[in-house]
């Protein structure tokens, strides 16, 4: 089991690489969104899997059973998963800003605003010349 | 007495800052009497100093470093710091005057008395990371000077040539103390001394001293690193006679005598400083004789003095060292008196070329004075004490050994060009045919006047009497020198010998060149083509060929493409992760355990399933959809392995994704399929495999390690009776973690934030 999502994982990794890079910013976005729960599915599996009770302590009883889920992967994926949508959330605002502003969706139209000639006068770099001695 | 080592530094530091903030009116009298006063606090030291007792202080320090950040002032750093508050105290007088107008004079005076306070740090530090912060901080305001006037092209030309020749010199200094003090086991430079043995023993001591040479040479201008000193008389003149003549330029120099007492046995050492010191003064000779504007007359005459003083640090000792001292003091008058008369010349007929001028004594007679007095010590006379210093000199060589006679027949032609030039800055610029100039000239006020005047009396004082000049300063420099004590009386009369002899040969050899001196000039002037094979010339090169490769690895590293930006982060992230794996041996394949297959292995089939559709998705909506599978079988995952929290959170999140996602594509063009080339699908598929293969290996090589439980059995103990909580997953994120929660919900605040105001940003965009 443990040894079958090691591969799945691995599989929606190399999905996900795949499609962030993509031309189309989009399907970067969902790449991203791929990456992460990979990336939570690596943490959680690092606890180990297996028991199906859920990390909480009996009534009564001082101490988590033996055969209770590992909590503190649980506790770490948890803010990941939070997080991962923070980031996801605006990364899709962005996107939608560039596309106004730019009106594009393709990675590889985003290069030419990075050009030096495309730059606005005032941060442009100067030429580099020499001068006369 | 502590005073005259710290009070002079803390003088100049504090002048800096209020010097910068005073009427431009008042900045050069208040720098004078600065630069006045250090010079009698240090005027003070003298007797104490003269005694053989060194005054210490200390006033920073990294002890965690072994950084001492002592201050010493011994008889070579003292006959420095007078020089230079003395003679600083002089040109600020003369910029008073020779800036008269001019509204950045406050500037001018802040620079100035920053570079006076680092030259006084620099030459009384007992402590090679002191030297060095000081060191540099001079080649800072040389930069400011040369350039200062900086809407001229070739001033910020030529103040970029000295900051990159003497901070590249710099850079190889600190790499050679670096070396140096870690042999010595120290950074005291008393410590180095006293640890000499060691440091020669190092195995890297020769490249440690080649190291520091080259960071001096640079700062001196040695061949072939001089050709930035000439360039350098951009400057203002006064900045010209303090920095490149008197002072910064002489920091080099200062540095080899101050370690000579480490190498002075050394044969590479002692060969290394001599012939490039001879060639320097040749060199220097040689291109003042090509000059007709002044300045660059005197900036190559520099370089030949400053070529003469690390040559006599080579020779191996005896007279060299009290030659080399004397010879230091003797060009410091008379080279800082020419620069202010040149000044003063350029200032009154509004030029500085040599053969054009002339007869300028009928209408500048106390002018002429000056520079009659500082020319007659430059071209070695008696009763001046160039003249001492000359036979000193010669007299140095001539028990050199093996190499003498190549260093006088050398030092020979050094000296008559030298008489020659000084007969055309004094004989002929003052009392030749007179010719016409753009300005009617006249004597400037005291305040120029004094500068020349006071050098060359002092000049003729201490060729009056040389041996007071030679128990007082001399001989206690030239014993930091040596690192033993020197007994050396000077005297102008020698008697009968055949230094004397010299010395008149040298003196009818200079006027011979003095009479050709026109002639001697078209000709070398017109070898100007043999400059293409020049140091200068080189620089130009390197510098014309650095900036286009800096534009293209800027360019090929910042390329400006997002897709290659990922490439590159994943390839390099999973090779990384591969690599390591393979080396260490972390690569460990699993063994499939026998029996009935668990029912749950239909979550990693259906995570499969829905990443691989996503990315064969033909439509957005697809894809969008396959990623949701992928999100909910990993929710599914989580349920069934213990971790309904984790499940509910993903339901929800992936939700709300699906949402968020929607409402984003209303504006978005689903349609239209943006294709990669068939290459680029190769090189993306290969990165892609990298990585997935990276991450199954990473995990398995997890998996194959024994599980250490301490972590989680802690929270699972503690949970109940140390926060009374009995979902432990949730006491380890309000409890035991909370604050790292606390940052988390920082984070999604701010993100949250920086949604609405892009947002909001569209909504005025859209409606504007």
């Amino acid at each position: 089991m443990e040894i079958a999502v090691a591969l799945a994982t691995g599989i929606v990794t190399g999905c996900s690489v795949y499609l962030v890079l993509s031309r189309h910013l989009i399907r970067v976005a969902i790449g991203f969104v791929l990456f992460s729960t990979a990336a939570n599915i690596a943490i959680f599996l690092s606890g180990r899997l297996g028991p199906m009770a859920p990390p909480v302590v009996e009534a009564g009883a001082g101490a988590l059973a033996a055969d209770a889920a590992n909590p503190l992967p649980q506790a770490l994926v948890l803010t990941a998963i939070v997080i991962g949508f923070g980031l996801v959330a605006f990364t899709l605002v962005l996107l939608l800003k560039g596309f106004i502003r730019l009106g594009t969706v393709d990675a590889d139209d985003l290069r030419e605003t990075d050009r030096p000639d495309n730059a606005p006068a005032a941060v442009r770099p100067a030429e580099p010349r020499r001068e006369a001695a | 007495m502590i005073t005259s080592v710290l009070l002079p530094i803390g003088l100049g530091a504090a002048a800096t800052v209020a010097a910068m903030a005073m009427p431009p009116r008042l900045a050069m009298p208040f720098a004078t009497m600065v630069a006045a006063a250090a010079f009698v606090l240090l005027l003070w030291a003298v007797p104490q100093v003269a005694g053989g007792a060194a005054i210490t202080a200390s006033f920073w320090g990294v002890p965690s470093l072994g950084i001492t950040g002592g201050l010493s002032l011994d008889g070579l750093s003292l006959l420095f710091a007078l020089l230079i508050t003395g003679i600083g105290a002089l040109v600020f007088l003369y910029a008073g005057s020779y800036l008269h107008d001019d509204p950045r004079r406050s500037r001018f005076a802040a620079i100035v008395l920053m570079f006076m306070t680092a030259m006084l740090g620099a030459v009384m530090a007992d402590d090679v990371v002191t030297l060095f912060i000081f060191w540099e901080l001079t080649s800072l305001a040389s930069f400011f000077l040369v350039g200062f006037d900086h809407e001229k092209a070739t001033a910020r030309r030529a103040a970029l040539q000295a900051l990159l020749v003497t901070g590249g010199g710099g850079l190889a200094l600190l790499a050679g103390l670096v070396l140096v003090a870690a042999a010595a086991g120290t950074t005291a430079i008393s410590g180095i001394i006293a640890a000499r043995e060691a440091v020669l023993a190092a195995p890297a001591a020769e490249a440690a001293m080649i190291l520091v040479i080259i960071g001096c040479f640079a700062k001196s201008a040695q061949v072939p690193l001089h050709f930035w000193l000439p360039n350098a008389m951009a400057a203002p003149t006064p900045v010209s006679a303090y920095l490149h003549s008197a002072t910064m330029v002489k920091l080099g120099v200062y540095l080899l005598a101050r370690l000579n007492p480490v190498y002075l046995e050394h044969d590479l050492w002692q060969g290394v400083l001599t012939w490039f010191g001879l060639a320097t003064a040749l060199t220097g000779a040689f291109l003042a004789l090509r000059e007709t504007d002044l300045k660059r007359v005197l900036a190559y005459t520099t370089v030949t003095g400053l070529g003469t003083l690390v040559m006599l640090i080579g020779i191996p000792p005896a007279l060299s060292a009290t030659a080399a001292i004397v010879f230091l003091l003797v060009h410091a008058f008379y080279k800082a008196a020419l620069f202010l008369v040149a000044g003063i010349v350029d200032h009154e007929t509004g030029m500085r070329d040599a053969s054009a001028l002339g007869g300028l004594a009928r209408v500048m007679p106390i002018t002429a004075l000056g520079a009659v007095l500082a020319a007659l010590s430059m071209a070695g006379l008696p009763p001046f004490v160039g003249f001492v210093a000359k036979e000193l000199v010669y007299e140095a060589k001539l028990e050199s050994g093996d190499a003498a006679g190549l260093l006088v027949a050398g030092g020979f032609l050094v000296n008559a060009a030298m008489v020659a030039i000084a007969g055309v800055l004094s004989f002929r610029l003052f009392f030749a045919r007179p010719r016409p100039t753009p300005k009617a000239p006249h004597d400037p006020g005291w305040a120029m006047m004094t500068g020349p005047l006071v050098l060359g009396i002092l000049g003729l004082l201490a060729g009056g009497i040389p041996s007071l000049f030679g128990s007082w300063l001399v001989n206690p420099a030239a014993a930091a020198l040596l690192g033993e004590s020197v007994r050396v009386d000077l005297a102008l009369w020698h008697g009968f010998s055949p230094l004397l002899v010299l010395s008149i040969a040298t003196v009818a050899m200079g006027v011979g060149l003095y009479l050709a001196w026109e002639r001697l000039g078209l000709v070398l002037r017109s070898l100007r083509q043999l400059d293409r094979f020049g140091p200068a010339r080189a620089y130009d090169r390197v510098l014309g060929a650095l900036v286009p490769a800096a534009a293209r690895v800027t360019g090929m590293v910042q390329h400006g493409s997002l897709r290659d930006y990922l490439r590159t982060l994943f390839l390099v992230a999973s090779l990384g992760a591969l690599i390591t794996l393979a080396f260490r041996g972390g690569i460990s394949l699993p063994s499939v355990e026998a029996g009935w297959p668990d029912p749950r292995i239909f979550v990693p089939i259906l995570l499969i399933a829905g990443a691989v559709a996503a990315v064969l998705a033909r439509t957005l909506i697809a894809a969008i959809m396959a990623s949701g599978l992928v999100g909910f079988a990993t929710a599914v995952l989580f349920l069934v392995n213990g971790a309904p929290d984790l499940a509910f959170t993903q339901f929800a999140v992936e939700t709300l994704f699906v949402v968020i996602l929607a409402a984003t594509l209303v504006r978005l063009p689903l349609r239209g399929r943006l294709p990669r080339s068939p290459r680029d699908r190769w090189i993306d598929a290969s990165i892609a495999g990298c990585a997935g293969g990276a991450m199954t290996l990473l995990l398995l090589a997890v998996l194959a390690t024994p599980f250490d439980p301490r972590l989680s059995v802690w929270f699972g103990a503690e949970s109940v009776p140390a926060a009374h909580g009995r979902n432990v997953v949730n006491v380890i994120l309000v409890d035991f973690r909370a604050l790292d929660t606390l940052g988390e919900i920082t984070v999604l605040a701010l993100a949250a934030i920086a949604v609405l105001a892009v947002l909001r940003s569209i909504r005025g965009e859209t409606r504007a």
